[in-house]
């Protein structure tokens, strides 16, 4: 009999040595005579123990990890005699760090091949879709807007209304673009769902399609993510075969397309009317607002722009109702939020739950930790935009308004884990200097603020009329966050002034000149 | 792995554009392309680009210019990209960084002497949860540290 095993393709588990599984465990295979096949799922999320490889038993998946490739002979015997082995997780989905979870969203990543549309469809797939297509634009609208979802992308915004103005507007023609541009360090959401569930996505921005009244759609997909890419491209292809795709979706007689087109390594491209520009081949310059991009958008057109986890939430909000979405939450942020555990940490990688869980939790219980071993000293949610948080902040739960009066934000729910050998000043310096190697230059707070920024953060550490130069930094940072035409340099003063309010010990050390003269 | 490039031909690169210029907003996938064919995009290349897709000169150099992915002439024979942003940051990036332009003799966004090595920084291989992460030509590789990153070097440099 043949035995199954799965071996992630995602990215992540392909960086520490994936690939390299595989073959060894079709080499081992080989050598014992053992016939095996072997499915490349994404993954699960669990990073720290990837490459995380499981096998079919009648009890379900067994899982093992993290594997390197010398381990491959060891696991195939282990895995045949059903007996122990060092390396032995047990059931996977009994590992007690995905069983706390609610996945919603990333219900099949790491499950299904994501080069099968029929395995997609075996787990519940397009079952959204065959849903909305017997409803009226409206009633998804109503679905999705009861559902209460909000952006996931960072700003937060109801997806529900978002996809009504563009319904409601009348236009020869309409886009719904995906912005897969997730440029925040710490996040990683987006990519594991488009490597791992990438029918997902497609069903998603079809559904979206249906309810405003487009036909085209765009997923503008980050150059640094060239397996996210690969993935899709196979799945439109796959989709286009499978009739979900195409000019008649599903048996319809309505038409759906998606096109997937790639970044060019400009961070400020995330921003929505900046990817737009981009994909329109001009240079990521954001654009003012209004026109919104629901009456504006690409080529002028009204267009819904939302993220991937965004888009790829509404087949779960189709298929299961609005109310089973709405029903997880803490106050105005419904459902759940995959956030992201990254950076110094023990137990990194991706944990859907409902809103609401502390930052404490995610860090200390969750995420085990520093991986150094050493105490958190701050937290940076919600990327290079987000603010640091320190310990006396753990106990904020997880939600949009919670983070945002806190003066922080949760962004597309990156969670970066620094430990006390971090030095704040620094951090500051680099929200300034990566704000300004990305800045688009159309705003003058943005363009010039951010350079002079960490030219003032250089003379506060080095001891140069400190507390002048710490009173222009706050003066800097207002002009930045409110005179700025976007969330770059409207946001870079979350990280600067987070940084400079909970840690300001570590811009008022001795300077290196005054050591120096000691 | 080294990438093997063609070198710049007006005809094929005329071929490249032709191929793309009838998509909505072509100019980014075109570069690209030119890119992908030649390792960089030549400049002889702007002004065809901007007659296919009947721009200006300078709309198309202004692209071309706006983005980092965009190269002006050909990297070095490998490229080692180390990730520099903020999950990286966190579990040692920095020190990796500065190891690696010790070893190689050049700062991040540079090439070697001897045209061997392009060493850049990347913002976000989005693979924070096995952080500190790089990618050589194309191959990516996680939990980096001195051992690893040093085999890294020592294989671009081959």
């Amino acid at each position: 009999m043949t035995m199954r095993l799965f071996v992630p393709r995602d990215a992540a588990a392909v960086a520490v040595g994936a690939d390299e599984v595989a073959t060894a465990l079709e080499r081992a295979a080989e050598t014992r005579g053992l016939q095996i096949e072997i499915v490349r799922t994404g993954s699960r999320g669990l990073c720290w123990l990837e490459p995380m490889v499981e096998v079919a038993t009648a009890a379900g998946r067994v899982a093992f990890g993290p594997v390197s490739d010398t381990d491959a002979a060891s696991l195939l015997d282990a895995m045949v005699a059903d007996g122990p082995h060092p390396l032995r997780l047990g059931i996977a989905d009994d590992i007690p760090w995905l069983k706390r979870q609610t996945r919603l969203t990333f219900a099949r990543c790491g499950v299904v091949d994501p080069r099968s549309v029929e395995d997609y469809r075996a787990h519940g797939g397009y079952k959204g879709l065959e849903r909305a297509l017997t409803l009226t634009p409206d009633e998804i609208l109503a679905d999705v807007t009861t559902s209460g979802l909000r952006g996931r992308g960072g700003a937060g915004f109801p997806t529900g209304i978002k996809w009504k103005t563009v319904a409601q507007a009348s236009a020869d023609r309409k886009y719904i673009v995906c912005n897969a541009d997730e440029g925040d360090s710490g996040t990683f959401a987006d990519r594991m769902l488009m490597e791992g569930d990438p029918f997902l996505l497609l069903e998603g921005m079809t559904i979206a399609g249906l309810a405003v009244g487009a036909t085209n759609g765009f997923i503008y997909c980050r150059s640094e993510y060239p397996h996210a890419i690969g993935a899709l491209k196979s799945a439109i292809a796959i989709a286009h075969k499978a009739g979900v795709l195409g000019a008649d979706v599903a048996g319809s007689k309505r038409a759906f397309d998606i096109e997937v087109r790639t970044g060019a390594g400009a961070y400020v491209c995330g921003e929505e009317t900046a990817l737009l520009e981009s994909l329109e081949g001009r240079r990521g310059v954001v654009r003012a607002k209004p026109p919104l991009p629901a009456h504006k958008g690409l080529f002028g057109l009204p267009t819904v722009i939302n993220n991937v986890l965004s888009l790829a939430a509404a087949p779960f909000i189709l298929a299961e109702g609005a109310k089973a979405y709405a029903d997880l939450g803490l106050g105005r942020s419904r459902g759940t939020m995959p956030v992201q555990l990254a950076g110094n940490i023990r137990h990194g990688g991706l944990f859907e739950t409902a809103f609401g869980v502390s930052l404490g939790e995610l860090v200390d219980d969750i995420g085990g930790g520093t991986a150094s071993g050493r105490p958190v000293k701050a937290v940076q949610v919600g990327g290079p935009l987000g603010a640091y948080f320190p310990r006396a902040l753990f106990g904020t739960p997880f939600d949009y308004e919670a983070f945002a009066a806190r003066d922080g934000l949760i962004g597309h729910g990156g969670v970066v884990v620094f430990d006390d050998s971090v030095d704040m000043a620094r951090q500051a310096r680099f929200a300034f200097e990566f704000c300004a190697v990305e800045s688009c230059g159309k705003c003058t707070p943005c363009r010039i603020g951010s350079t002079r920024g960490w030219e003032t953060i250089d003379r506060i550490v080095a001891g140069t009329s400190r507390e002048a130069n710490l009173a222009l930094i706050e003066d800097l940072c207002q002009t930045m966050r409110l005179g700025s035409l976007c969330a770059l340099g409207g946001f870079t003063p979350y990280p600067v002034m987070s940084a400079l309010k909970h840690f300001p010990e570590d811009f008022r050390r001795p300077s290196p000149r005054l050591q120096a003269a000691e | 792995m080294t990438s093997v490039y063609e070198p710049w031909n007006e005809a094929r690169g005329a071929e490249i554009i032709a191929e793309h210029a009838e998509l909505e907003g072509a100019t980014l996938v075109i570069l690209h392309a030119l890119q992908e064919a030649f390792g960089y995009v030549p400049e002889p290349a702007i002004p065809m680009v901007a007659a296919a897709l009947n721009l200006s000169r300078a709309e198309v150099h202004g692209v071309f210019t706006f983005y980092h992915d965009f190269r002006k002439e050909p990297a070095g024979r490998h490229v080692l990209k180390l990730c520099r942003a903020e999950a990286c940051q966190a579990a040692g990036g920095d020190a990796l960084a500065a190891r690696a332009e010790a070893k190689l003799g050049v700062a991040l966004g540079n090439t070697t002497a001897d045209e061997r090595v392009t060493l850049e920084p990347i913002y976000c291989l989005g693979l924070c949860a096995t952080a500190p992460s790089a990618m050589l030509d194309g191959r990516l590789v996680g939990r980096l540290d001195e051992a690893r990153l040093d085999a890294l070097v020592k294989e671009a440099q081959r």
